[in-house]
């Protein structure tokens, strides 16, 4: 059915694979952390082009090792990057990144350093990276629906205000834009815990549900209470989280889960940084609650803007990722508001309904997927951070 | 609502409510809302409570539930008087 919001349009960048970007990043990636210093190198050596350091990639096996490659090349992947060089320590991992990427259609190429050394290196992934600079920065972009975003959330230094004002209205933004056919994600997997009886009923069918609840139970068991030394009581809720009020992971999870609305049911279950694959829809990633983890996790799954609601004031940002932050805390308002992208206090004052709130964020995603930068962006917040599953070999 | 409210509250179910201005002071008449229904009643703070921090609504006894959202958020660990602060030090998680 047609809504108010069926409409609408954005100036966005479509790629080779049909997918919708709202950024042009020329990427130098890093297989592994020992290449983070040639990354740098190049991305200092040609402008335009961003280098996103991390601290992983060696010796790492099993599924812990499946979860690093699916980052990195969801990363490179990612609609809001128009190129990418890699560079890696040796040429076998270095391709299996280029070559997943390259399925994308967008240009990707790969450089090792072994029998070159760091100066060699530098110097032919520069001239390569000033050419994907030259091809970035000529690409359009040109209208796209609003249907074809995708877009994440995660709440970060959550408080009361959280669960009253900025995850209702991303969830009111979720109620009308899903049913236009975008792509949503939720998750923070432990940050259910309270409420998972009714996130399990809120699965598009019992089948997803179980799953879900399924998923949900293994990481209590294999990650919460296999390594839990105390009762977790300064960890979930976060000291920043008592601070705001919040006093028991029940009340912090009950809020949390207001970021998907009233109506809206998730159809299916990612693995972390997992790309979706049941169609348009609200998905759940399983993935940690700390903010620059789970929203890598996310960019690395395919999504181009996270809404961010944030209580006293989480600063977090993405690389490649604009992040919007909304907050309904007037304090955090009146002491932070480099941050804030989205002001919701009104709805404390009960100066503004859930509803017109999730307009205004609405409008502010079509700015910013149109260019705006957002207050992360701007403030230079590129918090690229991968999750390990455990440690390595 | 031409007054802004001094507490919201989410449901009619819910024994506790949140502050939402700065400054509160102990014996304030709050003017408290229901979020869900936009009701509202009159209650006195019993005690200076900083913005996002929760007021019982309601006399409450250790070993009661927390109710917010209409749902469990929690046990109550030390008697609260109606108006006084809820949190850590006399709220505690039923899970962990």
């Amino acid at each position: 059915m047609a809504s108010q919001y069926s409409n609408l349009t954005v100036q966005a960048y479509r790629r080779d694979n049909g997918r919708v970007g709202v950024r042009n990043h020329v990427l130098i990636l890093p297989l592994d952390d020992i290449s983070n210093a040639a990354c740098e190198a190049v991305a200092n050596n040609i402008k335009g082009t961003m280098a996103i350091p991390h601290a992983y990639g060696r010796l790492q096996f099993g599924e812990d090792l499946e979860l690093h490659f699916r980052t990195i090349i969801g990363t490179g992947a990612n609609p809001n990057v128009a190129a990418v060089v890699v560079i890696g320590i040796e040429p076998g991992w270095t391709q299996r990144v280029v070559d997943g990427i390259a399925k994308t259609g967008k240009p990707v190429q790969g450089f090792s350093i072994e029998q070159n050394g760091d100066l060699k290196t530098i110097m032919n992934a520069s001239r390569v990276a000033k050419d994907f600079v030259h091809y970035a920065s000529e690409l359009q972009r040109e209208e796209c629906a609003f249907s074809d975003l995708w877009i994440s959330t995660k709440c970060g230094e959550s408080d009361t205000t959280t669960g009253l004002g900025s995850c209702p209205t991303v969830g009111n933004m979720y109620d009308k834009l899903l049913p236009e056919g975008i792509y949503g994600c939720f998750g923070e997997t432990s940050e259910i815990t309270g409420a998972e009886h009714i996130c399990k009923a809120r699965a598009a069918n019992e089948e997803v549900g179980e799953r879900w609840y399924k998923m949900w139970k293994a990481y209590q068991d294999d990650v919460i209470f296999a390594h839990q030394t105390d009762d977790l009581s300064d960890s979930q809720p976060t000291k920043g989280n008592i601070e705001g009020g919040l006093t028991t992971i029940e009340e912090k999870a009950l809020g949390n889960l207001e970021k998907i609305g009233r109506t809206s049911r998730y159809i299916d279950i990612l693995e972390p940084a997992e790309e979706p694959q049941s169609g348009a829809g609200l998905y759940f990633m399983d993935s940690s609650s700390a903010a620059a983890e789970c929203v890598t996790l996310m960019a690395a799954g395919g999504y181009v803007i996270h809404t961010f609601p944030t209580g006293q004031g989480n600063v977090i940002g993405n690389p490649i990722v604009p992040v919007i932050k909304i907050t309904a805390n007037p304090r955090t308002v009146r002491t932070m508001s480099e941050h804030v992208d989205v002001d919701v206090s009104g709805i404390l004052r009960r100066e503004k309904t859930i509803d017109e709130a999730g307009d205004d964020l609405i409008e502010m995603i079509r700015r910013t997927a149109n260019g705006r930068h957002t207050a992360a962006e701007a403030l230079g917040h590129r918090e690229f951070s991968m999750t390990k599953l455990y440690r390595s070999a | 609502m031409s007054e802004i409210p001094h507490l919201l509250v989410h449901e009619q179910a819910d024994n506790v409510g949140v502050v939402v201005v700065e400054g509160l002071t102990a014996g304030t008449d709050m003017l408290c809302c229901i979020t869900h229904d936009n009701s509202t009643f009159r209650l006195t703070a019993g005690a200076d409570v900083p913005i996002g921090h929760k007021i019982a609504l309601t006399d409450l006894k250790a070993g009661d539930t927390a109710t917010k959202y209409g749902e469990d958020i929690g046990k109550i660990i030390a008697d609260i008087p109606k108006g006084g602060h809820v949190h850590v030090h006399n709220c505690k998680t039923k899970r962990w």
